[in-house]
């Protein structure tokens, strides 16, 4: 870990997209703090105003402060991102540790339901699931969690594949420590990098596809800030007010771009 | 050759049954009746108990699943529980819009990114290289429905200019048919374009450094003949993974581009159907999708051999 700041810090590239990545997150931890309004209070007789010095990014048709809600939006999208790859990533790297290490039988049945699951584009996959258990938030992130699961799992099997041809694991194992010893203290440490990597891609896909279904309207569901939602609510006036729809857009390209900047540059 | 795509297709079959299976149990697992859902709170009860027996939702859900399954093997996906409207039909005739903005939307992002990912591995860390890598990035980074929304936004600000709604065959107006998915297909293909560009370079570059690059330019190869002859076909392998990859992803953007466009293909035929909770529409619709997403994944696998005969299938 101490390796991998160190690297990321050395890189200037790097620093970018971490400064970026940091700002995003004190925005949403602050959310409260630096937000001028809540972001369900409506002004009436505000509506759908320019950017102002009173509203920075101007009001949506309800009178609500758009930068306010975007600010909150940030919440929304970084609880989900984290939220949903959690989930992802734990489960991934449960079934990928299983498989990878003890493969036979185990091996061959998670890999063929993981099969399954990668037959399915993302986003229809986590239509499907939302169509199942109803759209709102706590549904969204157990969607795309699910979505993402495949992907650790494939990814954890193939880092833990390697590691075992390892001398250490096999003088671990002649010595007779118990397997779940050996998973937990001398495998998992090393599949971590490539396992950290995923986690921020996975992170901006997760934030995207929440975005995307909020604004089929079938992720968060208003009134609730999500930068999806917004961009949907939008698009009814966004001819005689482009801001209401410029902002949450600029937000989420924003985002995203710091997430993937330092992993793809 | 032939055996080994026999084989493949043969691995197909349990993927799709398992996915079949997923689809409907999952959708069998909703709480509460789905015959309520359809017909809303206030249906008589007998009205609820004809309908559950129509669409057999009162025999045991393994039996329904058989039933579907079986009608399913020799083409019958059964009929939509809202319009009572034979569900193949529907979703083949949808498809063709989906499928042709899917292949205009791939290609446009092909004719893109190949040749800037080229220049960009070619000219290495100039500012040609940096400005590519950025707008790839780009690319990658900006949603598919924050881009057509934002576009539609100026065009209709700048040209006062809004995209046609309703959609017209190709063969019978091929102006028109282009006119109305030009768009879509240019907002669909950015995410594909960033990703490709991405991987032509670093394939190239990858390419470039190694001996066999160095010898046929030692001889005095045209650079020219370097590039096209030896080493884009060379990088083409995981350019077309790539390719691959970024189709699923196309297929599963045409759920948000054809709603923001109101394009009538399978992706709203999806949206409207989970909107309605049309089961038969949704497993159908979705096995179909997933159908051809594999088909696409095994295309791709073949094309290696054809790109690398090092690579032989047995």
């Amino acid at each position: 870990m101490k390796e991998f700041l160190q690297k990321l810090t050395d890189d200037k590239v790097g620093l970018v997209g971490l400064i970026g990545i940091v700002l995003v997150v004190i925005l949403a931890l602050l959310a409260p703090l630096i937000a001028p309004y809540k972001p369900d209070q409506m002004f009436t007789n505000h509506t759908l105003e320019g950017p102002s010095s009173q509203f920075l990014f101007g009001t949506d048709e309800f009178g609500r402060d758009i930068f306010s809600r975007i600010i909150y939006g940030a919440q929304v999208s970084l609880q989900v991102g984290l939220i949903a790859v959690g989930i992802g990533a734990i489960g991934g790297l449960i079934f990928g540790l299983i498989s990878g290490y003890f493969q036979g039988k185990a091996d061959q049945i998670i890999m063929r339901i993981m099969d399954v699951f990668f037959a399915f584009p993302d986003i229809l996959l986590a239509l499907t699931i939302i169509a199942v258990l109803g759209p709102n938030l706590t549904n969204t992130m157990i969607a795309i969690g699910i979505v993402f699961m495949p992907v650790f799992t494939r990814l954890v099997r193939s880092a833990v594949m390697t590691v075992k041809e390892n001398e250490y694991i096999t003088n671990a194992q002649a010595i007779g420590v118990k397997p779940s010893l050996i998973i937990i203290r001398h495998i998992t440490p090393n599949i971590m990098a490539p396992f950290i990597v995923q986690i921020t891609l996975a992170l901006s896909g997760a934030i995207l596809t929440e975005a995307a279904l909020s604004f089929l309207g079938l992720g968060v569901q208003p009134p609730d800030p999500s930068w999806g939602v917004m961009l949907n609510d939008a698009r009814t006036y966004m001819e005689f007010a482009p801001w209401t729809i410029l902002f949450p857009a600029g937000a989420i390209v924003i985002t995203i771009f710091v997430l993937i900047y330092w992993v793809i540059v | 050759m032939y055996a080994y795509i026999l084989r493949r297709l043969l691995m197909l079959i349990p993927v799709l049954f398992g996915v079949s299976v997923v689809i409907f149990f999952t959708l069998r697992i909703i709480p509460g009746d789905v015959a309520q859902t359809i017909l809303g709170t206030d249906a008589t009860e007998e009205a609820l108990a004809q309908l559950r027996k129509d669409f057999g939702l009162d025999r045991p859900v393994l039996e329904q699943y058989i039933t579907w399954m079986s009608g399913v093997l020799v083409g019958d996906f059964g009929e939509s529980m809202r319009t009572g409207r034979e569900v193949l039909p529907d979703i083949l005739s949808r498809f063709k819009i989906t499928f042709e903005l899917t292949m205009l939307s791939a290609i446009l992002s092909w004719i893109i990114a190949i040749p800037l990912g080229i220049i960009a591995g070619i000219k290495r860390n100039t500012k040609t290289d940096f400005t590519v890598r950025i707008i790839s990035l780009l690319g990658v980074s900006i949603p598919n429905f924050a881009l057509a929304t934002v576009l539609i936004l100026v065009l209709a600000l700048t040209f006062s200019y809004s995209p046609p709604v309703g959609y017209v065959g190709f063969f019978e107006d091929p102006i028109k048919n282009l006119q109305i998915l030009l768009l879509p297909s240019i907002v669909l293909g950015t995410a594909m374009a960033g990703a490709v560009m991405r991987m032509t370079r670093s394939s190239i570059l990858e390419i470039l450094r190694q001996d066999f690059i160095r010898t046929i330019r030692a001889k005095g190869a045209k650079e020219r003949l370097v590039i096209f002859n030896h080493a884009l076909r060379n990088a083409m392998i995981p350019i077309l993974t790539i390719i691959g990859m970024q189709i699923g992803v196309l297929l599963g953007g045409t759920v948000i581009i054809e709603q923001i466009f109101s394009l009538p293909g399978l992706g709203q035929l999806v949206l409207t159907s989970i909107n309605q909770r049309d089961f038969t529409v949704i497993q159908g619709a979705i096995l179909f999708i997933a159908f051809v997403f594999v088909l696409v994944n095994l295309l791709v696998d073949l094309l290696y051999s054809y790109l690398d005969p090092r690579i032989t299938y047995k």
